[in-house]
């Protein structure tokens, strides 16, 4: 999967969770760009990407990420 | 919502959850009742506190809640804190698991170290839960005990006092005890929910040491699903009755076309068991209550040959109504709800043809409808979906299919009376109007969450509302139980209400007066005024004021103060009214035919 088609069902997990169908998230996107990112919501957005790829996240690399960039990068490294 | 039914996808509701929220508050017409639930945790409780709400929309209920701050149950619980007082809970949910035991044996403690460990832990939930009854006299949900996701000991977890696995199943036990000798306390079994999604996948550390919550978030859906069946059964949610296609439902194969002797019902075939065990599965329902009724495109002497097999669990008295004919199933299970006075809501349609099962899903509102898929997950299905999920099995339930069979009986006798208070002397009634007992509590509460139609202020009410009116002094309360020569109905009215001092006057003001509709046109609420009459004469009361609130459901009541002999003083637009009588001027009894207490 390519890092745009990773981004293409990225932003429909962001819609879901955060119910706002005007979100898109890029590279640089950090959790104060998006209304609702909170420490609680969060854990549903992990959640859902898990979900959404059918990967699941170590502990280590969820409490680290910097930017959504940062979270695409772990994507990929998982679907390998 | 059929995404909120089971089988549902937990990841869809995870993701979807803000969106479904949305969209179950913009349905029309449905009637809530609103309850505030305090969520006392003893970890994460933010998602379960949201998906929660989800599914007890879709019940029908509206929830208000409390959430304590993190890991706060036990100090909320045992000291209090004004903003519970405040609140002042309907419910408490005490969501604790494995992860708050503080201290589990050693290997190498004494047996006497371990009992003390036993005691020593579950001191601490008494004490919380006694605290709770104490304060706020509400219902109580307590998770049990979820398995740990590993063994120490291996096998001998189990065995091995020293065990973990050992030691949770000693406390569930003991939490077992506590709730069957406590009413209005209810263990969620998170033991078993657990089991079935699977411990290990249940545990999740990750989700633990992350965010503190004591399951993975992917299994909040499911515990919150199974939480929620007890809240609604609670709150008398539940469904009340089965409507059931026959072929290829009950049996494998169409008995029109096969013929009954070739039907698979019976023990010859794998087929045959299997339908064997789902009709013994839908027949042990009767036992609870739960009315069974046939919903079938058949001719009614091919439908009743297929039960006529000796080899059939179903037999044909087993069914309070067969509807087997050619008509539309949502027009049977209409006029089958109307022949039993029940709504037709209140029904669970079971069919394995989904064609069937759209329509009657689209042309009856709230009706459930599961998905059943293959014969092989009939049960699962209907089973995971708790559509009546038991909190108390009482003598009303067990007796519930023969009242309604009685009833239809007394229905054939009053048509050979050419006079219908010749009919009503002809049945022998006697009944017992006194003021609430014990014994009668549940059934009291019971029917103020379900009796719609005969109601005419629709309060609900939880049991310990119940128990504090019936020991308020201010509160005269009464229950009326009817017999006739046919059998016993239960308990079937209620009211009650309280007094307050008016200048001279002393008022009394009926805050609730229900009757359930299988005993309409018997006399009985002219039995139970007089009784009230007379309870509000001895307490010195003159004038007994009565309130009409309209509903969807409850315009057979409009007249019901007018037929009391009640004087209307108000009418406001909506329809509600309020009507008053006068104890000094001369009462003349509606009871033509009750023999009372």
């Amino acid at each position: 999967m390519t890092r745009e088609e990773i981004y293409v069902k990225l932003n429909e997990v962001f819609q879901d969770v955060f119910d706002d169908e005007d979100i898109t998230v890029n590279d640089a996107t950090v959790a104060a760009d998006v209304d609702g990112w909170d420490s609680l919501e969060h854990i549903n957005l992990i959640v859902a990407v898990e979900r959404c790829f059918g990967i699941k996240f170590t502990m280590g690399e969820t409490t680290g990420l910097k930017n959504v960039g940062e979270m695409v990068d772990r994507i990929i490294a998982h679907l390998g | 919502m059929k995404q909120l039914e089971y089988p549902y996808d937990s990841d869809f509701i995870l993701r979807k959850k803000k969106a479904i929220r949305r969209e179950l508050l913009a349905r029309e017409g449905i009637q809530y009742i609103d309850k505030k639930i305090a969520i006392l945790g003893g970890s994460t409780t933010s998602d379960i506190k949201q998906i929660l709400e989800l599914f007890l929309l879709n019940y029908g209920i509206r929830p208000e809640f409390y959430e304590s701050e993190y890991n706060q149950y036990y100090q909320d619980a045992v000291f209090g804190n004004p903003e519970l007082d405040e609140f002042n809970p309907d419910l408490v949910f005490v969501h604790t698991t494995t992860r708050n035991i503080a201290n589990f044996p050693k290997v190498t403690d004494s047996p006497e170290q371990i009992d003390a460990l036993i005691e020593e832990t579950m001191g601490r939930f008494e004490q919380i839960w006694k605290a709770l009854a104490d304060r706020y006299q509400c219902t109580v949900i307590q998770n049990n005990f979820e398995q740990p996701y590993f063994r120490l000991l291996g096998n001998s977890d189990f065995t091995n006092i020293h065990g973990r696995l050992n030691f949770i199943n000693r406390l569930n036990d003991r939490f077992c005890n506590y709730a069957q000798a406590h009413q209005n306390f209810f263990i969620n079994d998170i033991n078993y929910v657990s089991a079935v999604y699977g411990i290990k996948k249940w545990a999740d550390p990750g989700d633990w040491y992350r965010y503190k919550y004591a399951l993975s978030v992917s299994a909040i859906p499911d515990f919150a699903f199974n939480l929620a069946h007890i809240i609604k059964a609670v709150y008398g949610r539940n469904k009340k009755a089965f409507a059931l296609d026959m072929d290829n439902t009950l049996w494998g194969g169409i008995v029109g076309d096969d013929g009954p002797e070739n039907i698979r019902i019976g023990h010859e075939d794998a087929e045959s068991e299997l339908y064997t065990e789902f009709q013994q599965y839908i027949k042990a329902h009767k036992d609870l209550g739960i009315l069974l009724t046939v919903a079938s495109k058949n001719d009614e002497e091919n439908a009743l040959a297929g039960l006529a097999r000796p080899d059939s669990t179903l037999k044909k008295d087993d069914f309070l109504i067969i509807k087997a004919n050619w008509d539309n199933k949502d027009i049977n299970i209409a006029n089958t709800a109307k022949e039993i006075n029940i709504g037709a809501d209140s029904f669970v349609f079971v069919d394995d043809n989904p064609v069937e099962r759209a329509l009657v899903e689209n042309q009856i509102q709230g009706i459930s409808v599961p998905e059943v898929g293959a014969p092989e997950t009939y049960i699962d299905v209907i089973d995971s979906n708790g559509f009546f999920e038991v909190t108390g099995i009482s003598e009303e339930d067990i007796k519930r299919s023969g009242m309604y069979k009685a009833n239809m009986e007394r229905a054939k006798a009053s048509a050979s009376f050419e006079n219908y208070d010749e009919y009503l002397r002809s049945l022998e009634m006697t009944a017992e109007i006194k003021p609430f007992a014990p014994v009668y509590m549940a059934r009291i509460a019971e029917l103020t969450n379900k009796s719609n139609q005969f109601n005419l202020t629709t309060k609900r009410c939880s049991q310990a509302d119940i128990e504090k009116f019936a020991a308020d002094p201010k509160f005269i309360t009464l229950y009326g139980r009817l017999e006739d020569k046919f059998g016993d109905n239960g308990v079937v009215a209620v009211t009650f209400g309280h007094e307050e001092d008016y200048g001279n006057d002393k008022f009394f003001h009926i805050d609730l007066w229900l009757m359930s509709c299988r005993v309409l046109k018997r006399g009985m609420e002219f039995a139970m005024m007089d009784e009230l009459i007379s309870q509000a004469k001895s307490k010195n009361i003159t004038m007994i004021k009565g309130y009409y609130y309209p509903t969807a459901k409850n315009k057979m009541v409009k007249d019901f103060y007018e037929l009391q002999g009640f004087e209307k003083i108000r009418e406001m637009e909506d329809g509600t009214s309020e009507w008053l009588l006068d104890l000094s001027k001369p009462h003349k009894s509606g009871n033509v035919a009750i023999k009372v207490n």
